[in-house]
């Protein structure tokens, strides 16, 4: 059996849980996933007024918030200039002061993630550091180009230096019920990602219902996903507390029927502190501890960091802080 | 701990929500109240503690009403009732409006208070309690400024004396007053003796807010005072909210009294999850079921019914969830189950659970504090419905599980309890789910939710839960009667005979008219039936307990007839009243021969008119969809009472008993009807009409003989679900107080006469029909 790598920084936990080798296609389970819309949304929306983190609890929350961050720039415009500026705050994503006042040392992103072009750069930039970075691949984001092709992206990305791969899956496998096909192309990418870790993206947002949320969940984790991950942050609507739920609790079952550990990254639309302090609890509640550390927990974002860099210091000084106290990333 | 353990540890931490205002509140107040009585406080009197449950620790100190302060109440609130119910509806509405607005401005200092006295988390006082306590004050305000143009034959009942319990107190507070002050009443309320602050808060808002004094009147105290409200002769109407076995004793009290009464008791809803069901959203609910207000909800989903396929995993889900649960100081924002309300609840929760010996008992694997009166969440499986824990209403923070078969065992399994609240029901097939709701016996259903309230949608029991609604439309009869005065009715004597021959040679004998079957009686004896001059017009049959018995158990066998369509029904009622219509000079010459009076024709036209008007009613007497705040529906379904026992009028010898009979049927009820006493040969003749009107056997049952002797063992019998009484003897004390038994709805005449002549098919309708609310979020 597989095992992760465990050239991680100090406060990177020790990764000893097996990979997820996937199993075989369980029809019968993936057809009765249910997953009920309006109660889903009750639990969601009900969730943050339920748990409540304050003072040095939410300054440890959002520490932690920060080491899961898969600190992120996927735009066509990006040069090895922007990707070393962004990787040097993944170093130092704190500033130094604030750490030291909250008694902490010092701390990482969970990783860097980029398009395939700009891991030779990042992987520069993060030599030492123990940040991996993740591309994404396989025709990102939309997936519909020539499916060797796809394949073959894995590969390079993974011979570039790539230690996490974020593919996306074909939605119309999942719109048209065509486990078995959605199956066999994961299947196909868990093998070229080799010793890099698949992370599986649904694409939420454009798959419909909940329950098509919860049959592809339980599908790219049969075909071996590490992780399984909301969304782009291309489409029109993406991480939401209702689709987390439902793929969690896919997580959590995959667990319980399996005995395998599933990471799970909402990505994309959070920005906000306190998002992330809900997502950490919805995740706390679900999952359980085990869930609130960065092998089995990332946030996809790119402007979240800055907000919880101002709440930082807002707990550290007690007056609210402004954007260009904060190195940029 | 620092930071950086935190960082490791990844705990919660304590979120405490501030004391500081609501104690603040309290010292102004000096720490110690007296009644709210004609717009102030009283001085405060001999009295009693309040206390913290998280703490023990004392709030304030509460006076304990005596008969001189429940009189005052009484008195203020009847001086200012005649001035409030002209001010007029949108008048009322002002005031109402003035009240929510006033609730949510202070809502944080309500949800805090609430917290501190009850026990409860303070995320469900915050998100729960206050804000459905105003939305009640809202909708109602809107009802009052409706009330004129919606409800032009309805006037306010007078002075409502109200008593809630301790569970929700702010709540039902709301539930209480917002519609009684609406439709014009004024209100004495006395809240629980363990939760009388928000109430205390409440009367502080009603005098900010300008209301008149004497509209609202607040008194506190224990169960004593509460028998004094509910004994007081300047009462018109008791509404309470408790225990079943305290709403049996007020109908008890209450009975023959002439005030109107409804009880919203206790329950043990059944939750039933079919293997389709998405199950970890079906754990979910259930912490809103059982778990919310530490189980202390009187429609608590406490009977866990599971499909057997799916019984381990669903329970072993549970059980991870359960010990997720956060148990603790209720003020803190993280906690999911805050304190039980008083030790000696505690100590009844404990002992019930002790004294079970059957299945398996959980205990959520969570941190309990270590003083304070906390329950943990416990799940008991594997018990069986002759186990006591499967009937018996636990009121705390414990969910009893059984599994089922079939969909049809699963009502089964559900409808096994004198109880009749509230049901959930989870599945994913919109088939399944529309099948099972109306076969459930309770006044609310959520399907794939549960503990939804909203005040647009009526909420109330039936059984033993108690009868009348609360909210919606459905609610508003709780606080109205028909206008129009009502007149003294005395005693219909039967003429009495000269022992002459009869006058028709021919011996015809008339019997009772039970299961389709004309039956002797059981005791065997009869009584002759004479005409004003004297002559023997014939002999009927002299009911006792066992023809009741026998009535009843006819009725029970044509349950089938609730499951027919309106328009069935409709097609036998036209065919009744043609049938009737035929004979017509027959039935006026007998009426005329019995009363020896000329109205026979008038009263046979008038029969076959009611029975044309109850099945124009039989398919159109619709439910509605209450507008609700959720992405769902929620429908009031109009259901049949079930079995309908009536004393019909004496000096009406037919219409009496066609008023009755033809509304009730037309809703699928099956009725045991009592014939006039001193006129009974009518409805003998008419039981030949049904005959041949293809009425199932068994839907009519007609007894004849003495009211006295029938009322008892009808209005006892626990398998009838209504008794009315329009007869002239004196019963209605003797029938209420027996209604008590299953808490079946009664409707007597308290000795007041009524117009046959008049169509009340509309009052009949609706005393023929239960209100069940059906809950249905959707969205995919």
């Amino acid at each position: 059996m597989d095992t992760a790598t465990k050239d991680r920084t100090a406060q990177l936990p020790q990764v000893t849980d097996p990979r997820n080798a996937g199993i075989e296609l369980d029809l019968a389970w993936v057809r009765a996933a249910q997953a009920n819309t309006s109660a889903i949304e009750r639990r969601a929306a009900t969730l943050p007024a339920r748990r409540s983190v304050k003072k040095d609890h939410q300054a440890a929350w959002l520490l932690k918030a920060i080491t899961c961050i898969d600190l992120t720039t996927l735009a066509g415009d990006d040069t090895p200039g922007r990707v070393h500026r962004l990787c040097a705050k993944a170093r130092q994503p704190v500033r130094r002061d604030i750490l030291e006042a909250l008694g902490m040392g010092p701390i990482t992103v969970g990783a860097v993630c980029v398009y395939h072009e700009m891991i030779a750069p990042a992987v520069e930039a993060l030599r030492g550091s123990g940040i991996p970075v993740a591309a994404v691949s396989t025709g990102f984001p939309a997936g519909l180009s020539p499916f060797h092709l796809r394949v073959e992206e894995i590969r390079e990305s993974v011979k570039a230096g790539a230690r996490e791969i974020d593919i996306v899956i074909s939605r119309r496998h999942v719109l048209t019920g065509n486990w078995q096909a959605l199956y066999d192309e994961l299947r196909i990418f868990r093998e070229a990602c080799g010793e890099a870790h698949m992370k599986a993206i649904l694409a939420t947002g454009e798959l419909g219902t909940l329950r098509n949320v919860a049959r592809a969940s339980l599908v790219a984790m049969m075909a071996g996903s590490d992780f399984i991950k909301t969304s782009t942050g291309k489409e029109s609507v993406n991480a939401t507390l209702p689709v987390s739920l439902v793929m969690i609790r896919a997580i959590r079952e995959f667990h319980e029927r399996t005995g395998h550990r599933v990471g799970y990254k909402p990505a994309g639309g959070i920005s906000r502190a306190k998002d992330a302090l809900n997502y950490l609890a919805l995740i706390k509640e679900e999952l359980g501890n085990r869930w609130l550390q960065p092998d089995l927990f990332r946030f996809g974002a790119s402007s979240l960091l800055g907000d919880i860099e101002r709440q930082l210091e807002h707990h550290v000084t007690g007056a609210y802080s402004a954007g260009w106290r904060h190195p940029m990333g | 701990m620092g930071v950086k353990e935190i960082f490791e540890t990844m705990d919660y931490g304590p979120a405490p929500e501030s004391a500081a205002e609501a104690l603040a509140w309290l010292v102004d107040q000096g720490d110690r109240f007296g009644h709210f009585i004609e717009g102030g406080f009283t001085a405060t009197g001999e009295g009693f503690e309040s206390r913290n449950p998280a703490t023990g620790e004392v709030l304030a100190l509460l006076s304990q009403a005596t008969q001189a302060d429940v009189d005052a109440a009484v008195q203020a609130a009847r001086r200012a009732q005649p001035k409030w119910e002209r001010l007029g509806g949108p008048g009322r509405a002002r005031y109402l409006y003035a009240l929510a607005r006033l609730m949510q401005k202070h809502a944080r200092l309500f949800a805090v208070l609430e917290t501190l006295d009850n026990g409860k988390p303070i995320r469900e006082s915050r998100d729960i309690d206050v804000p459905l306590s105003i939305r009640h004050f809202y909708y109602h305000a809107g009802m009052a400024q409706l009330m004129e143009a919606e409800l032009p034959d309805r006037a306010p009942i007078g002075v409502c004396g109200q008593i809630i319990p301790w569970n929700f107190p702010l709540l039902m507070l709301a539930w209480k007053v917002a519609p009684a002050l609406a439709m014009g009443n004024t209100v004495v309320l006395k809240p629980a003796e363990y939760t009388s602050l928000t109430a205390l808060l409440f009367a502080d808002i009603c005098r900010q807010a300008g209301l008149p004094k004497g509209v609202v009147n607040i008194v506190t105290g224990d169960g004593a005072v509460g028998e004094m409200i509910v004994a007081h002769p300047g009462i018109d109407k008791i509404a309470f909210t408790g225990s079943t076995e305290v709403g049996r004793k007020i109908r008890a009290a209450t009975a023959g009294s002439g005030k109107a009464l409804t009880l919203e008791l206790g329950g043990k809803s059944p939750y039933i999850v079919f293997d389709d069901a998405d199950l970890d959203s079906a754990v979910e609910g259930l912490v809103d079921a059982i778990w919310f207000n530490q189980g202390q909800v009187c429609c608590a989903g406490s009977r866990l019914i599971v499909q057997e396929g799916i019984a381990e995993t669903f329970l072993t889900r549970l059980k991870a969830r359960m010990d997720r649960l956060r148990v603790g100081d209720p003020l803190d924002k993280s906690i999911d189950v805050g304190a039980v309300v008083d030790p000696v609840q505690l100590a009844t929760i404990t002992r019930m659970v002790e004294a079970n010996s059957s299945g398996e008992v959980h205990h959520a694997a969570v941190e309990m504090p270590k003083a304070g009166c906390f329950y943990p969440p416990t799940l008991i499986t594997g018990l069986e419905p002759s186990d006591p824990l499967m009937q018996e209403e636990i009121f705390g923070p414990v969910l009893v599980s059984t599994t089922f078969r079939t969909p049809a065992e699963a009502v089964q399994l559900a409808n096994n309890t004198r109880y009749g609240l509230a049901a959930t029901v989870w599945t994913e097939n919109v088939n399944l789910a529309l099948d099972i709701a109306p076969k459930l016996v309770a006044g609310v259903v959520w399907v794939n939710a549960t503990n939804l309230f909203d005040a647009a949608a009526g909420f109330g029991g039936v059984r033993e839960s108690g009868f009348g609604r609360e909210g919606g439309w459905e609610g508003l009869s709780a606080y109205t009667r028909p206008r129009g005065r009502t007149r003294p009715l005395h005693k219909v004597e039967p003429f009495t005979g000269n022992g002459g021959a009869p006058v028709d040679p021919i011996d015809r004998t008339a019997k009772m008219y039970v299961g389709g079957k004309q039956v002797r009686p059981d005791g065997g004896y009869s009584r002759p039936v004479w005409s004003k001059s004297g002559a023997l017009l014939g002999h009927v049959g002299l009911a006792n307990r066992k023809d009741v018995r026998n009535a009843v158990e006819a009725a029970a066998g044509a349950s089938g007839w609730a499951k027919t369509t309106g328009h069935l029904r409709a097609q036998i009622l036209y065919y009744i009243g043609e049938n009737l219509s035929a004979r017509a000079d027959e039935f006026a010459r007998r009426i005329d021969a019995m009363t020896g009076r000329q109205r026979g024709a008038k009263e046979v036209e008038a029969a076959i008119q009611r029975m044309f008007t109850a099945a124009a009613w039989a398919d159109k007497y619709d439910g509605q969809v209450h507008g609700v705040p959720i992405r769902g529906v929620a429908i009031a379904m109009k259901e049949p009472v079930g079995i309908i026992g009536a004393l019909c009028a004496d000096e009406a010898p037919l219409l009496g008993l066609v008023s009755v009979m033809a509304p009730a049927i037309a809703m699928g009820n099956r009725v045991v009807l009592a014939a006039s006493e001193p006129f009974p040969l009518a409805a003998t003749d008419f039981y030949q009409v049904l005959e041949t009107s293809d009425v199932p056997a068994g839907v009519v049952n007609i007894l004849t003989g003495c009211h006295a002797d029938i009322a008892g063992p009808l209005a006892a019998h626990m398998g009838v679900d209504a008794v009315w009484s329009f007869s002239s003897s004196d019963l209605s004390a003797e029938i209420e107080r027996a209604s008590a038994g299953n808490l079946k709805r009664s409707w007597v005449n308290n000795g007041k006469s009524f117009d046959w002549d008049k169509d009340h098919t509309g009052r009949f309708l609706e005393a023929s029909v239960e209100i069940k609310n059906i809950w249905v979020p959707y969205g995919e």
